[in-house]
């Protein structure tokens, strides 16, 4: 805190960051709604000189199953999302305010399990899924981003903090267990939930590698897959390639501008790294 | 059975609870991780299964020597951009936050999100916006070169400077999380500290230095570790920005794991690979512990 040397350098330091922070994202932007021949222009421009939708016609009409790749990612990332929202915060419940035998050895095997790199389990998820049949199936993405373990923690450490005062109160009035969870402790989750829900949706909207890897046909694509994959098919149709990397980041950026405080109270709550 | 029954009563609700992620933890972490370990001891093929090798720790040498020992250079490059881009998040997290700190409220919460919000785009898209930015013939790079009056570079298809390239577009995204994590940090620390101090006669760098820096001494460390596990997985911005690999001189870790395993299908070579990124992160991880532990809460 508190670190004033000099103010119009300090104004200077955090404008030209924030230039620096946005501009990347600006001028992809710019790029996508330029018109661009073959090869695009090397003057920048600020704004798109004409302002022209040909490149996103262009897209939609030669990358004929890009929508369906975003569909795909809304099918994939919503489906895991729904599954942290509603199991994590259970056993999150559980893990705060319960006490069992075996509770802590269960919640140190998941602790210890965080610092395991995702690339380790691929090469086993791989042959499990190639001799399930399931290559090219969308559920083969979405299954092992259930095992993410970030949520139970978050939900752990904001239980935590709720007084048990309230689900006494509940079991004295003839709550059973599950009763308790859903009446009580779910309503006084939100904030937390919001956070999990908004960061499982982005960690696997987002997602590359498992998708790159077990999916081979185009119309099961999710979004990151089938445009990195514009570079390859389109690779000198560059008014393409911005087009469907813009689109592809525009759903993430209204998200963000729209939840904004639970994105960042998420990264308070040493939800992610990001 | 009576007892049995006593403790279903009293338990079987929290085991309930529990069950769902429990059980798809372990189908999806650690059964493919104890099966990975094992792998990585073995030639696996689809059609045959798995054979021991001999000697055993086999695709551990293969690892470091096939193709000339390219693994060597993936580290090699994976600590360079991790030592470069853990320091200059770190850092400029730091100089951010501590900048914006005396900001009001609604200035504090612009630049917060500023800095945050090409953070929640994908890693796919950075890597090919900046793909581009680095085009030899049209990029906005050599543009800006141009101008100071510099020579264009090719920056993603000379093997001597790709490598940096793709380290400086890192560097030059702004670090959201460090700046999110310092500034709550900073917020927190209790404000008589700096007035006390103030009494005393110190100016606004030393109590800078002597408050603020040690009473965030806990996140620092905490960022520095994500911030080397995230660098040490790096692989979607390579994989976009230069999809040939440029002569090998932009290898990672991760980017032979998915050579080895998923285009060569050398299944128990990229287990083992995978096994020295583990390593790496797991001395990471002891090491931030460690510290942790010893740290003295204010």
């Amino acid at each position: 805190m508190i670190l004033r040397p000099n103010r119009a350098l300090t104004w200077l330091f955090l404008a030209l960051t924030t230039v620096i922070a946005l501009f990347p994202m600006y001028w992809l932007f710019v790029m996508a709604l330029t018109p661009i021949g073959t090869i695009p222009p090397s003057t920048p421009a600020l704004f798109p000189d004409p302002f022209s939708l040909s490149n996103i016609v262009r897209l939609l009409t030669n990358a004929k199953d890009y929508l369906r790749w975003g569909a795909n990612s809304i099918f994939v990332a919503g489906t895991v999302t729904l599954w942290h929202v509603l199991f994590d915060t259970l056993s999150g419940y559980a893990f705060a305010k319960k006490r069992f035998p075996l509770r802590s050895v269960f919640f140190w095997v998941i602790l210890s399990t965080l610092m395991i790199p995702a690339q380790v389990t691929l090469v086993p998820l791989y042959i499990v899924t190639r001799q399930l049949g399931l290559i090219d199936n969308l559920f083969a993405v979405i299954l092992p981003g259930t095992a993410a373990v970030f949520g139970i923690f978050l939900m752990r450490q904001y239980i935590q903090t709720l007084p048990s005062e309230l689900e006494d109160a509940a079991r004295i009035d003839g709550c059973n267990e599950f009763a308790v969870f859903w009446n009580v402790i779910l309503p006084l989750c939100k904030p937390a939930i919001a956070a999990l829900a908004i960061f499982s949706f982005v960690r696997n909207w987002n997602d590359f590698l498992w998708p790159l890897i077990i999916l081979n046909k185009s119309i099961n694509y999710t979004l990151t897959v089938g445009v990195a994959g514009l570079q390859g098919e389109f690779s000198t149709d560059y008014g393409i390639i911005f087009a469907g990397a813009a689109l592809a980041a525009l759903p993430m950026i209204a998200f963000f501008l729209a939840f904004q405080k639970y994105f960042l109270e998420g990264v308070r709550m040493g939800a992610v790294k990001g | 059975m009576q007892s049995a029954r006593k403790f279903a009563k009293k338990h079987g609700w929290s085991y309930a609870f529990v069950l769902p992620s429990m059980v798809t933890f372990c189908i999806f972490v650690l059964f493919p991780v104890v099966w990975s370990l094992v792998i990585s001891f073995q030639k696996y093929s689809l059609s045959r299964g798995g054979v021991w090798l001999d000697p055993v720790y086999q695709n551990y040498v293969d690892a470091f020597t096939t193709q000339g020992g390219v693994f060597v250079t993936a580290i090699r490059n994976t600590l360079i951009y991790s030592a470069v881009t853990v320091a200059s998040n770190v850092l400029i997290g730091l100089i951010l936050s501590s900048l914006i700190q005396p900001l009001g409220f609604r200035l504090q919460s612009f630049f917060r999100a500023a800095y945050y919000l090409p953070a929640v785009t994908s890693a796919v898209v950075i890597g090919m916006t900046w793909r581009y930015i680095y085009n030899g013939q049209w990029g906005l790079a050599n543009y800006l070169l141009e101008k100071v009056g510099l020579e264009p570079l090719r920056w993603l298809s000379n093997p001597d400077i790709a490598l940096g390239s793709i380290t400086l577009s890192t560097v030059l995204t702004i670090p959201a999380t460090a700046v999110v994590l310092f500034s709550a940090a900073m917020g927190s620390i209790p404000k008589e500290y700096y007035e006390a101090a103030e009494l005393d006669g110190a100016g606004p760098i030393r109590r800078w230095w002597n408050i603020t820096l040690p009473l965030i001494k806990s996140v620092t460390l905490y960022l520095a570790v994500l911030y080397t596990i995230a660098s040490f997985e790096v692989f979607e911005k390579v994989f976009v920005m230069v999809p040939s690999g440029v002569a090998n001189s932009t290898q990672t870790i991760v980017t032979q794991v998915y050579q080895n395993g998923f285009q060569q299908f050398n299944y128990g070579v990229a287990a083992a690979q995978g096994f020295v990124l583990f390593l790496m992160i797991a001395v990471v991880s002891v090491f931030q512990f460690r510290a942790l532990r010893s740290d003295v809460e204010y």
